[in-house]
């Protein structure tokens, strides 16, 4: 098993903003890794470093068995890069975009087709139209086209699902699980939790420091905690009255349910089920729920706000 | 509580050929948490758009809280709070003199702004940084602070576009909780989310397909009623038979 | 290769995707032209004069037809005394009021000695100097003529040198324009244009891919670099064809040299536009150097409309560094003067230095990377 990514200790700041602080971590070939974290928790910092545009200013980082700051010209004709906000040709039509992807790494559309295909099939009926036009899941989907074009070793997404609905999100790791045959490495960023369980491996960042890396069901299985998932009609009653119980540890909201952590090492239902009761709540359900990356990602969240360790 | 604060009847917008906003006919009540949801290019920006007084119909009628949205825009902007991801806040500009000038643009008197000024940074807890510019903020705070901007004035309504992107997932609780907090004080929000499990948190959800309002009802009733399990698995359902969502 | 060719091929579709831009940069040179050409002279045209005859005879008649012939004066007014000068004058209309001792033709004719008195109103004290040079010409005229018919020699009072003007007989501003417009022109093109262009690529986030692609930092840079150099070269030959054709500029020397200095100055203002593009982040920042940086200089330090001579020496000093100085005069010197290299090696040799400088400073400062 190759490393395809390797850092070491890399931190990065801007003024007085320390954006990566001594960050270290592996990727390993054929890969389909994410590095899940908010906005501001240096992920794009991250991969500028991955991809050579930026420098750390210590530590070290090897991409592809070269060094980043020495062997630049190496690396970067082997990357698929597609930064956020997509950068694409807005005024060129798609076909264009993508023809001057391709011979930008010094191909042509034709030769390498059928690793794009399945993505770029649902382009090909608006191949004259301008990209500008284009809506925001077809722009994701011709710029990871262009991003692909040249086959490259590793490729690298500074979120490519931020701001585009759930089925195009949902369309678009298909793509990237399909892709994973071709042998290609894939780092993926992402704000949203629940994309975590599709990736091989993950790493949760957070201002700057990774929180875990580790599979998504290893993840999940760190929670040591039981959860339980508690449910009633006035969701904000139950949740100003959860957080003033003076047992609970974590109360987060989560749709129809309220996921909930206790402080003492064993409690019943039936004990909430009353403390409810007599705050004036009635029809509870209270039911345990196996917990996910999200509620991990929180603990370990508040964890550091508190200075504890999970 | 019954009071209807948005109510439209046949709400059309067409540009040239295309229709993008298809009879919708709806209401909302008087603090409601009413989610908005739908795929990009469905007509939920151009629906927003009307009601908030920036875009005129083609046809049908609209009222928002209370005026009419061909005649009384200025009217409804006065009654209305707005907060949406591109445009809120000055980021060169202090956390103080931004709450100071959306203050006046409001119309609120000088004394009763210093007041509020204090409010909204204790409540966001923004007390160290009241003095730095709004650029400097992580996201989290940014958007709390645009949120409390918004309903500087306690408007009837307040319309909140995508108010949750890319914020860390407990900053995102946080801002809900205030938004549970102000729907509880009567104020109605009308949001709109890429976040499925948000639309759990909405006292009723609408989701747009192609123009038109495919799905309408409480979360629960919607699962009920499409047997899924979550509003995301609804929303794939009716998002995936859109014709509109490719190209 | 190939890569090379596809980038240089997108930024031609992008600049000619770019309809609004494509009609100003084409449209630009043809309305400068008429601007300058037709609306902004420094000759007089129909100047308005008033007279002052206290003679009114047939040579002071003479004089006066003669001057409200020329295409130069109106004669507008006839005044009778001294005292209606300042009313005159301060109305604004008139200019000059030529004025006629008593007795002029027979002063003339017996004495030989006959005093004509030019008052101009020099509040615009360019215009005054012309309208006084263009009178003095017309009476120098007469005087010559007088001289020829009759036989009698008159004297002209004090030293009188004969002026000609070489290499622009008459004064036409439109002779002096063109040079300093082509100039002003490729400034534009190739430096403005350039900056923008390559800014407007970081902008948007693209830069960054090309950046970790096999494309190399030279390639991008001669690739964004070639369309203006074409559209430069373009709007050169418009400039040339419309002086020579609607404003009969003269082309007097040689067509090779002319475009070969064009292209180093091309060259050095596309270098400009490069290394401008390394130092701004945003279009807006690119824009604002390049006008006030460059553009701005080379209108109004160059010798395109004021001349250097007249400026302080500081000033003076600061041109030397503008390359469209330079240019101007090598420029000026093959189309008026018809000056070959041999003539000019001295500016040629300045202004290639500088391009290299600039080429050399440019490719320095690209950022191969982020930060």
């Amino acid at each position: 098993m190759n490393t395809v990514v390797n850092i070491s200790k890399a931190s990065k700041s801007f003024g007085n903003v320390e954006a990566l602080k001594e960050i270290s971590f592996e990727v390993n070939e054929g890969e389909l890794f994410g590095l899940i974290g908010p906005d501001g928790a240096g992920k794009t910092t991250l991969f500028r470093i991955m991809n050579t545009l930026l420098i750390p200013d210590s530590g070290s980082a090897t991409v592809l068995g070269s060094d980043v700051v020495e062997d630049y010209k190496i690396i970067r004709p082997q990357l698929g890069y597609m930064p956020g906000r997509f950068s694409l040709y807005l005024d060129l039509t798609v076909e264009e975009n993508i023809q001057f992807f391709a011979s930008v790494f010094g191909t042509r559309l034709e030769e390498n087709y059928d690793l794009v295909k399945p993505i770029y099939s649902q382009l090909e009926p608006f191949k004259n139209r301008r990209a500008g036009a284009l809506s925001g899941g077809m722009k994701q989907k011709l710029a990871l086209s262009c991003a692909l074009i040249h086959k490259p070793k590793l490729l690298l997404l500074d979120e490519p699902t931020t701001g585009v609905d759930a089925v195009s999100r949902k369309e678009f790791w298909e793509m990237l699980a399909s892709l994973k045959n071709e042998g290609i490495t894939i780092i993926v960023s992402t704000p949203y939790m629940d994309e975590a369980n599709l990736c091989d491996r993950v790493a949760l960042i957070q201002k700057g420091e990774i929180l875990q890396i580790d599979t998504p069901d290893k993840i999940v299985n760190s929670f040591k905690k039981p959860l339980f998932g508690i449910k009633s009609q006035n969701k904000y009653k139950l949740l100003q009255v959860l957080q003033n119980y003076q047992w609970t540890d974590s109360v987060h909201p989560f749709g129809e349910y309220i996921h909930y952590t206790d402080i003492r090492d064993k409690t019943s239902r039936e004990t909430l089920d009353d403390y409810l009761h007599e705050q004036g709540i009635s029809e509870v359900e209270i039911i345990s729920i196996k917990p996910n990356i999200e509620d991990v990602f929180m603990a370990l969240m508040s964890g550091e706000r508190e200075g504890i360790n999970e | 509580m019954n009071e209807v604060v948005i109510s439209t009847t046949n709400l059309t917008r067409k540009f040239g050929d295309f229709t993008a906003v298809n009879n919708i006919t709806f209401n909302v009540k008087k603090g409601e948490v009413f989610g908005f949801l739908g795929a990009n290019g469905a007509g939920k920006t151009t629906a927003m758009k009307m009601l908030t007084g920036l875009l005129t119909p083609t046809s049908g009628n609209a009222l928002v809280a209370g005026y009419d949205v061909y005649s009384g825009t200025e009217q409804i902007k006065k009654n209305i709070g707005y907060m949406s991801q591109k445009f809120s806040l000055y980021d060169d500009l202090t956390v103080e003199e931004n709450i100071r000038f959306y203050g006046g643009i409001y119309g609120i008197n000088k004394k009763e702004l210093n007041q509020k000024i204090g409010e909204v940074i204790e409540s966001v807890g923004l007390q160290s940084v009241r003095k730095k510019p709004v650029q400097s903020l992580p996201l989290g705070w940014k958007q709390k602070l645009a949120f409390s901007i918004s309903i500087l004035h306690r408007p009837k309504i307040v319309f909140l576009d995508e108010p949750t992107g890319g914020v860390d997932p407990i900053t995102r609780r946080e801002f809900w909780e205030k938004i549970y907090e102000i729907s509880d004080q009567g104020i109605t929000v009308f949001v709109t989310t890429h976040y499925m499990d948000e639309a759990e948190y909405c006292d009723r959800v609408s989701i747009m397909v192609d123009g038109r309002i495919e799905a309408l009802n409480s979360p629960e009733e919607l699962k009920k009623s499409y047997s899924s399990r979550s509003i995301e698995e609804i929303f794939i359902k009716l998002a995936r038979s859109a014709s509109r969502g490719q190209g | 290769m190939n890569t090379f060719k596809g980038f240089v091929i997108k930024e031609f579709k992008q600049i000619y995707r770019d309809k609004r831009t494509l009609v100003v940069l084409f449209g630009m040179p043809v309305i400068m032209m008429i601007l300058f050409g037709f609306a902004i002279r420094n000759e007089i045209n129909d100047a308005q004069i008033g007279i002052l005859d206290f003679s009114k005879d047939q040579v002071t008649r003479s004089v006066i037809q003669k001057l409200s012939n020329s295409e130069s004066f109106k004669v507008t007014a006839y005044l009778s005394g001294y005292d209606e000068v300042e009313e005159i004058f301060r109305a604004g209309e008139i200019k000059e009021i030529v004025v006629f001792e008593q007795q002029f033709e027979k002063k003339l004719t017996t004495g030989g000695i006959a005093n004509i008195q030019i008052i101009t109103d020099a509040t615009d004290p360019n215009l005054a100097n012309l309208v006084q040079a263009y009178t003095s010409n017309i009476v120098r005229d007469y005087v010559n003529e007088l001289n020829a018919e009759s036989g009698f020699v008159t004297n002209q009072a004090g030293l009188q040198p004969e002026i000609r003007m070489m290499y622009n007989p008459e004064l036409r501003s439109v002779n002096l324009f063109v040079p300093g417009l082509i100039a002003v022109i490729l400034m534009l093109v190739s430096a403005l244009m350039t900056s923008i262009s390559i800014t407007r690529e970081k902008e948007m986030g693209n830069m960054e891919i090309l950046l970790v692609s096999p494309l190399k930092p030279h390639h991008i840079i001669i690739g964004k670099v070639l369309p203006y150099m074409v559209l430069s070269i373009v709007n050169v030959f418009t400039i040339l064809v419309l002086a020579e054709f609607i404003f009969n500029v003269p082309f007097k020397g040689s067509y090779l040299l002319f475009f070969f200095e064009a292209g180093l100055f091309i060259l050095a203002a596309l270098a400009l536009g490069v290394f401008i593009s390394s130092v701004a982040n945003n279009q807006q920042t690119a824009m604002m150097v390049s006008l006030a940086g460059l553009l701005l200089p080379t209108v109004l330090l160059s010798g395109f409309i004021f001349p250097v001579a007249s400026m302080p020496m500081p000033l003076q000093w600061l041109s030397h560094i503008i390359p469209a100085k330079w240019f101007l005069i090598i420029v000026r010197g093959i189309m008026l003067k018809g000056s070959d290299l041999i003539l000019m090696w001295k500016e040629t040799l300045i202004l290639a230095l500088m391009t290299l400088g600039f080429i050399g400073m440019s490719l320095k400062k690209f950022k191969v990377r982020l930060q």
